[in-house]
Parts: structure tokens; sequence; C-alpha cells
């Protein structure tokens, strides 16, 4: 009983312990990604024991200087609701986390360990309602603030996410037909194997039109360009315009972590999440030899696997980001209402049809 | 006059294909000048910069050589400012901000000297005005210094030692002028003599002829 509660904790432990380095890691990579991308350098000069280790040291200097900032509350403010929001904002999209699979299980010492922070068998749904929980800390932090800009960047910022929601649920509906559950440990597993022999049976394969969906869907919810609006850094400002410091960086921080959240469910639902092509328990299947792996083994190269593939989207992402502009409210608004909505519901009701004839 | 909309097409509308063109754009840029960074760390293909980028107080850009930039007095030979102290320039600057108080020179052939030539360069146009008007070709904006920035008002006041030394910036140590002028490094006294320019002894007249060129 006790080392099941301590081995959950060390995975939950080990799971935040990611998250969040690689949520700091994205300040670094949005700066020099885009550096790239655009024929810059990015920010170099910040140095760590006289090193410029690549840019690296900047993010330890913002991470200070978010620190060291003062923390304001506006005079009219609500001190409770407008310190509460971005804690509700950040909670929310970390406890999100446990329902991510990030492995097959590991039989460590006759005891199975589920690679899992929590095993729900509702993991899909319970990702989403933390998801659209999210959006109390936006809109909280809005009006507790007490100014007019930031209210009105809460109520685009709800508007969207809301929006977008009902296209992102009904996107996902036919992933949902197709595996017939819930759970995203069972989902990830039924797309191992390979179909016809050579490709493997992921969500992307089966579901192309889902995964549109789900990317753009999932790209607004995290709030980022092109779907800035609510946060409009430059020029629109956005609901957290009256908050400085640590506070500020929580919901910078938000938006990676919803980024990172975004990469693991795009990998969980289309793209095997852990699995390899061709491996499964009993060995790596290499065109009808069947090589035998340890199982410990087998379980840390799916863990691998996983996290390779949350970093190529997560880089896809930031490719994007830096790619597009934002989209107008009436545009964004439009596709999401009159794209990828009928189409979410176009793809269920076409994945059914093709269920009920294949059954 | 009416603005005309140019009507999307079907790909257009469809946003995808545009984005993975624009995707493709931008990656290309990305993985062409992740290569070349990656290979700049390996010592390779230095030729090809994988970014436009002037790492500014390293590398710097070539400027026009006609660019007004900080001022500088010109010296004559014994190293004497060769400003004569006519008050051409303090008087054609439009900002105020040359201020020169005129000392009897010893030659009689120079009318007189600056005993102090400040500029204020925190409120220099860099009109380039005095450079126009100066009768001696004193005065001149060649310097390319471009950083004239301080941290404070007093130091962007430049004094004659820095005027005519262009690599000084205060805070200035020591004076090197020798012939004398208010020493804004002494408080203002008069520092300097001329025997330490033309050596010891009576100052004659025909002592200049050899040296300065008749007019
Ligand atoms: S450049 Fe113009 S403003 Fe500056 S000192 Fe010369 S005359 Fe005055
Ligand atoms: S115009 Fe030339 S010579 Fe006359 S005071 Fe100015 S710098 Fe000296």
């Amino acid at each position: 009983m006790i080392w099941d509660i301590v081995i959950k904790l060390v995975i939950a432990g080990a799971v935040f312990f990611f998250v969040l380095n690689l949520a700091g890691a994205h300040t670094w990579l949005e700066r020099k990604q885009s550096a790239v991308m655009q024929d810059r350098i990015g920010a170099n000069r910040a140095t760590l024991f006289g090193q410029r280790l690549l840019g690296i040291p900047h993010s330890i200097a913002d991470a200070v200087k978010m620190f060291t900032k003062e923390d304001f509350i506006p005079a009219n403010a609500d001190p409770f609701l407008h310190t509460l929001a971005p804690f509700l904002s950040v909670f929310f999209a970390m406890v999100a986390f446990a329902g991510i699979p990030f492995g097959d299980h590991l039989m460590l010492g006759g005891r199975m360990i589920e690679l899992q922070v929590a095993k729900v068998d509702v993991a899909l749904l319970y990702i989403f309602a933390m998801l659209s929980l999210g959006v109390y800390g936006v809109i909280l932090a809005g009006y507790a603030s007490r100014s007019n800009y930031a209210l009105l960047g809460a109520m685009r910022a709800s508007a969207q996410m809301i929006s977008y929601e009902i296209a992102l649920g009904a996107g996902i509906a036919g992933i949902v037909m197709i595996y017939g559950t819930l759970d995203l440990q069972e989902m990830v597993r039924a797309q191992g194997g390979l179909a016809w022999g050579f490709l493997p049976k992921w969500g992307i394969f089966l579901q192309p039109v889902a995964f549109f969906i789900f990317l753009t869907a999932a790209l607004a919810e995290t709030k980022r360009t092109p779907f800035d609006l609510p946060e409009g850094e430059s020029e629109i400002i956005g609901y957290f315009v009256e908050y400085s410091g640590m506070k500020f960086g929580m919901f910078f921080l938000t938006d990676f972590v919803e980024t990172i959240l975004v990469a693991c469910l795009a990998t969980t639902l289309f793209f095997g999440g852990w699995q390899i092509p061709g491996l499964s328990v009993a060995g790596f299947n290499f065109f009808g030899h069947l090589i035998a792996v340890n199982p410990v083994i087998y379980a840390l190269l799916g863990v691998m696997s996983f996290t390779l593939k949350v970093l190529i989207f997560c880089w896809l992402f930031m490719a994007i980001r830096w790619t597009l502009p934002r989209f107008r409210y009436d545009q964004l608004m439009r596709l999401g209402w009159q794209y990828l909505f009928p189409i979410a519901i176009a793809n269920v009701v076409i994945t059914g049809l093709i269920l009920a004839l294949v059954k | 006059m009416a603005i005309r909309k140019r009507e999307l097409t079907f790909w257009e509308k469809l946003y995808l294909p545009q984005i993975f063109s624009g995707l493709k754009l931008t990656m290309k840029h990305f993985f062409v000048n992740l290569f070349i960074h990656m290979a700049h760390r390996l010592g390779l293909m230095k030729n090809s910069s994988a970014a436009v980028t002037i790492q500014y107080p390293e590398e710097r850009r070539w400027l026009a050589p006609r660019l007004r930039t900080r001022h500088r007095l010109m010296l004559r030979e014994e190293g004497t400012p060769r400003c004569v102290g006519c008050m051409m320039c303090e008087t054609i600057c439009p900002a105020k901000c040359i201020t020169i108080v005129a000392g009897e020179h010893p030659d009689p052939n120079v009318e007189k000297y600056p005993t102090r030539f400040d500029i204020d360069l925190g409120k220099c146009v860099y009109c380039g005005y005095c450079v126009e008007a100066c009768p001696e070709d004193a005065i001149r904006m060649d310097t390319q210094i471009l950083d004239i920035a301080a941290y404070s008002r007093d130091a962007m006041k430049l004094d004659m030692h820095e005027l005519l030394n262009p690599t000084l910036r205060k805070p200035l140590k020591e004076c090197e002028l020798k012939f004398p002028h208010k020493c804004a490094i002494h408080d203002g006294k008069i520092t300097g003599s001329w025997d330490a320019v033309y050596g010891k002894g009576p100052k004659k007249s025909n002592q200049f002829e050899s040296e300065t060129p008749s007019h």
C-alpha cells in the first residue's frame, strides 16, 4: 500500500518536473527557433560563468527577473481574486497531465507500474474538463483586475475558448468512435501493430480529418499565435494587462504548459502515444524476425518514443506560431463555427457510416 | 476611390494549403540556417552567414566617410589646436552647444587660440554647420564615433582634451595638453605653458616665421 503511494508520488513528481522544465525550455526555444527561422541570432548576451551557452542563461535570467519584479495589484482590484486567477490558470493546466499515459506498464519487482499518473478510465474527458476549467483563470483575471481592457480581453478569450472547445470535442468524437474507449491508455494500446503490414495503426492514418480539426482547435485553446487574440501582447491588450512579476509569469507559463499538453494529446490520440512501429511486448519485429527486448527496456523505449514525439510537436507548434499572422476576430469565429464545427460533425457522421458498414 | 478586394481562390479559402506553403518557407529558412549554424560551430562554412545580424559592439557596419560623427579639433605640427578662436562655429551653431574662450597666441601670425573649447553633445544636433563655418579647417566631424551616450549630462560635454584626442572620453585621468588652457581636470585653472611647447626663452616673432607657412 505504502509502496503504491510512493510510486504514484514519484511518477507524479517526474511528470511535473519534466513538464515544468520543458515549459521553461520553451522560452529558450521560442527565442532561438524564431531567430533561426527569421535569419537572426536571438538573445545570446546573458552569460553563466562567462559562457553564453547558446542563450540558455536568458531563460534563467527571465525567471530571476519575474521573481524579483514588483508584484502590482491595481487599487480597485480584488486582491484575493486577482491573486487566485493565475494560480487557477496554471493549476488546471498542470493537473490535466495526470491523465496522459507516457508509457506502457513497467514490471518492477513483481509489481505492475502503470506509467500514467492517474489511471482514470475517462482520461480523455478528464483532460478536456481541465482544459475547459482553465477558462476560469482567464475570465477571473480579467474580472478581478477591474480594468475595462482586461475584461474585454477576458471576454474575447472565453468566447474563443468556448467556441473552439465545441469543435475540439466534436473533432475528437471520431477518434473515440474508432477506438471505442475514453481511456487514453487503452487508446494507445489499440494503436499498436501495423495495418496492411506497413502502416502503423495510428490515429492520424485512421482519422486524418479529425487530426487537423484537433490541431487547429487545440492551438486555439492554447491562445498562441495565430489565435492569440485574447492576449494580443503587442497591441490589443489581453486579460493579463494588470499583472506583473511572477503572476504574469504564471500566465505565460500556462501558455507553454498548455502547448505541451496539446502536444501530449496530439501524440496520444493521433501518433500512437508511446508506441514504436514494430515494437511490442514480445520484442522488435524486424521484417518477420523477432528480436527479443527486455521488458524494462521496452517500457523505457516507449517513454522515450513518447517524449520524442511530444518534443517534435512542441517544435511544430512553435514553427506554426512564428509562421502565421494573427486571425481577425470575425475570421476566428467564422473558422471555428462555420468551418471546423460542420467539418467535425461531417467527420463523425462519415466515421459512423463506415464503422456500421465494416462491422 | 473604391478599394478592390481580390477574391480568394478556392484553395486559398481552404487555409490549409496556404498554411503549408507558409510553413514550407519558414522551415526552409530554419533548416538551412540551423545547418549553417552547426557548420560554424565545427569551424566550417565560414563564408556563408546564417543570420543577417550584426553583433554590434564587436562587429560594426560600414559608415560613409561623409557621415557626421563625433567632433574633433585638428592639431598643428607642434601639438597645439589649429583653431584660431574666431568664434564662427560658436556663432553659427543652431543648438548653441559650443563654448569657446579665446586666448592670446604668442605667434603674431596666429590670431588667437582657444583656452577652452567645449561642445555639449547632449545638445548638438549634428548639423555640421560648425565644420562648414570654420575658416581654418580646425574642426571636423569625421571620427566615425557614434556611441557617444553617457551616464550623466556632464559626461556628454566634451572638453578640449577629448576634442583634441578622440580616443579619450570622460572620466579623464591626466592632462596631456602642454599649451596654457583652462583645464577641466584641474578645476578650470589655467595649466600648461608655451615654454613646454616651443622651449624656454622669450618668444621672438621670427622664431615662428620659419615654422608657420606664410599666407
Ligand atoms: S554639429 Fe551643429 S549643433 Fe553640433 S556643434 Fe556643430 S554647429 Fe553645433
Ligand atoms: S570656426 Fe574654427 S577656427 Fe573659428 S573658433 Fe570655431 S573651430 Fe576655431
